[in-house]
């Protein structure tokens, strides 16, 4: 497919194009809080107030961006190799089936710095395994695989309701929930590292998958852009035909590609459940897996975008609960319709203003080529 | 009897539950045939049941809903439009992108003007289409197997079930028998043939994603005003995902795609009606395997028994026009 526009600087490429697409967004978002008769600088002044003002709220801002930097590296992943994976909320759900396998079984038994890579590795092989049967089945049998990890997603939902409600609750208990983790597997919290600066801090499930989550960034940027099958994963998704043409398994990309962007969206599930509610409960994922799909869109795929995609979000939603405490008519599901907004101005109009940008720098230098030869869209 | 009796329960409300499902789809047809995917039917659906429970509500009037419905709808199909159509973006991207706005909206929306936690107030009387009982429908109720099948399967629907029903000759006879139904395979083949003859490809996409646009308003209308009382949060459920499903099933051809929609309402029909009862030789069977059961499915039909589903090759792929 031919690229149907001109090549501009990078930062514009990079920083210009997304910037203003996000500020659309938000003004559009800006409308719909308009619509509900509330005033939108209102809300946004209480939003950052809300995510930033103390050192709690930073932490806990913190704390649900280490979800999203795990769903966004896993629609990331899944994104260069021409892969669609809206399974990620699914693939963490079950991922918390892993986790728990780990944690109720180890954690009377090891110390949480033994329990935490053995939990890692069973979020990820949890999360991975879901994502096998959409990969194998698009890899196979050519079903698309946007639908089979939708099916998935509501699969998922079904088999941990019933898991909850009927195998691991504990005998006697209401809630659908397990029973509470001993010490061996309560994730160490990362707040003193915000008390650093002064900040005090009551309690906040910022914790060590934290650490784990800019870890796996770093190792996302390694697998993609420094190691032979980054490359094939890429040029998969780039052109199939130059795949199949250079002797790339298309198979064997797809199911690798998928299991991986599985493991990362699996290990979502270490945050909250290890690290926060110290239990498996009923629909704990709250989304994240949906927000990473805005996440990765935002930070164009790679992790240096994500990772601060990912705290904006993680800032939405924190400042977000502070909105919908101070303007009742606000629910939390206004981040449902920011997510909406921002995955359609940053991803699917990402070329909207693309036209009007080049007129203007055309007319700034019409002298100057702007053109820098290797320059790749991401 | 017993059993006949219980079939035609069954069967009624397989054609209850099949109806968002046809009307989806064959929204869906309109622009996939056009090479516009659309993953979005979910949130045109949801957005315009929202539309027509508030308006249906407001006004009193079944019909305005509907009106309603399809008005949302279609600006939803046109922002999709604009993105795939004008300024050739991802069409996932942009549908699942729209799945969300209505997800979020019609809470939001619902919530400050209704107060009801999401939801649309109860409405009934005329704000609901009824069911309609055909003539002679009470007459024959107690003929044998022909009396019930009449009286209780084909009579006692709202119109918009026949309407329904009545839109899939038509689809087809504006896909296979009218100039626009020649030019829209067209442009989802072959666009770049549809260009040479000199005629607009993105005039034409335009004109298929409002047909998608209207059909899934009535879609959100019947789930909204026929099949409920009012607007429920998240009450499509993912039915426009399992339309999706079925539109591939059937290959994107509309009498095939009234079968699958029928198979799948019949899915559903039939593990609510099976809840709960202990099945011969597996014993009671979880809920939650009933529910997620038409998810499996359609899982299982994806992969396996389809044969080959070849989309219109210009599906997904936006058009450039060489310069």
């Amino acid at each position: 497919m031919s690229v149907p526009y001109a090549k501009l600087p990078r930062w514009v490429d990079y920083g210009l194009i997304p910037l203003i697409n996000l500020i659309v967004a938000f003004a559009v978002a800006g409308l719909v809080v308009l619509l509900v008769g509330e005033s939108p600088l209102r809300a946004a002044a209480i939003m950052v107030e809300g995510a930033f003002g103390r050192g709690q709220n930073i932490a806990y801002t913190l704390f649900y961006a280490t979800s999203f930097i795990f769903t966004g590296l896993a629609v990331a992943v899944a994104f260069h190799g021409g892969l669609f994976n809206i399974g990620g909320e699914g693939q963490a759900y079950v991922g918390g089936l892993g986790v728990v396998l780990v944690a109720l079984n180890l954690d009377g038994v090891f110390p949480w710095w033994v329990n935490f890579p053995l939990a890692v590795i069973g979020a990820g092989l949890a999360g991975a395994l879901w994502a096998l049967i959409p990969a194998y089945l698009q890899a196979k049998r050519g079903s698309h695989i946007v639908i089979t990890t939708i099916m998935f997603n509501f699969i998922a939902a079904s088999l941990m309701v019933y898991l909850l409600v009927d195998v691991l609750k504990p005998l006697g208990q209401m809630a659908p929930q397990t029973r509470a983790f001993a010490e061996g597997a309560q994730l160490p919290k990362l707040n003193w590292i915000i008390e650093l600066f002064g900040a005090k801090i009551r309690s906040a499930p910022f914790n060590i998958s934290f650490l784990l989550a800019l870890l796996a960034a770093f190792g996302v940027w390694v697998l993609i852009w420094r190691t032979k099958l980054g490359y094939e994963i890429r040029t998969q998704g780039h052109s199939p035909k130059a795949a199949r043409y250079a002797g790339i398994g298309e198979a064997r990309i797809i199911i690798i590609t998928m299991m991986i962007s599985g493991a990362l969206a699996g290990m979502m599930a270490l945050n909250p459940v290890m690290g926060a509610q110290n239990r498996l409960q009923l629909d704990f994922v709250t989304g994240a897996g949906f927000v990473g799909i805005a996440v990765a869109l935002m930070g164009r795929s790679h992790p240096v975008g994500i990772v601060p995609a990912a705290i904006l979000f993680g800032m939405l939603y924190q400042g977000g609960a502070e909105i919908a405490f101070e303007m009742p008519a606000i629910s939390r599901d206004m981040i449902v319709v920011i997510q909406g907004l921002v995955i359609l101005f940053a991803g699917a109009l990402e070329h909207m203003f693309r036209p009007a940008i080049q007129t203007f720098f055309a007319s700034l230098g019409a002298g100057r080529s702007s053109v820098s030869p290797n320059e790749g869209r991401a | 009897m017993e059993f006949f009796a219980t079939l035609i329960t069954v069967l009624d409300s397989t054609v209850r539950l099949s109806i968002p499902l046809l009307l989806a789809a064959l929204a869906g047809l309109y622009s996939e045939r056009a090479g516009i995917f659309d993953i979005g039917l979910e949130g045109k659906m949801l957005a315009g049941a929202f539309a027509a429970g508030a308006a249906a509500y407001i006004t009193g009037s079944a019909w305005a809903g509907f009106g309603m419905a399809v008005l949302v709808a279609v600006a939803l199909a046109l922002v999709h439009g604009f993105a795939s159509i004008t300024h050739r973006g991802n069409q996932i991207v942009s549908g699942v992108a729209i799945n969300f706005i209505a997800a979020g909206s019609t809470i939001i929306l619902g919530q400050a003007w209704f107060s009801q936690g999401g939801r649309t107030p109860t409405v009934g009387g005329d704000a609901r289409f009824n069911e309609i009982t055909l003539p002679g429908a009470d007459a024959v109720r107690d003929v044998p197997i022909l009396g019930p099948i009449y009286s209780n399967l084909i009579s006692g629907h709202s119109i918009l079930v026949y309407l329904a029903f009545l839109m899939v000759p038509f689809t087809w006879w504006v896909l296979y028998r009218t100039r626009f139904g020649l030019r829209l395979r067209a442009v989802g083949e072959n666009p770049a043939a549809v260009d040479t003859a000199g005629i607009s490809v993105p005039w034409l996409r335009y004109r298929a994603v409002i047909c998608t646009g209207v059909l899934s308003g009535a879609a959100g209308a019947y789930l909204a005003l026929a099949m409920n009382a009012g607007f429920v949060k998240d009450m499509t459920a993912g039915r426009g995902y399992i339309a999706l499903a079925a539109l591939i099933f059937a290959k994107w051809k509309p009498v095939p795609v009234m079968f699958a929609c029928l198979l799948f309402g019949f899915l559903d029909a039939l593990s609510i009606r099976l809840q709960g009862t202990p099945l011969p030789l597996v014993g009671r069977v979880p809920v939650q395997f009933m529910q997620a059961l038409p998810y499996i499915l359609t899982v299982i039909l994806l992969a396996g028994f389809i044969g080959k589903a070849i989309p219109p090759r210009a599906g997904g792929v936006p058009y450039v026009k060489e310069r």
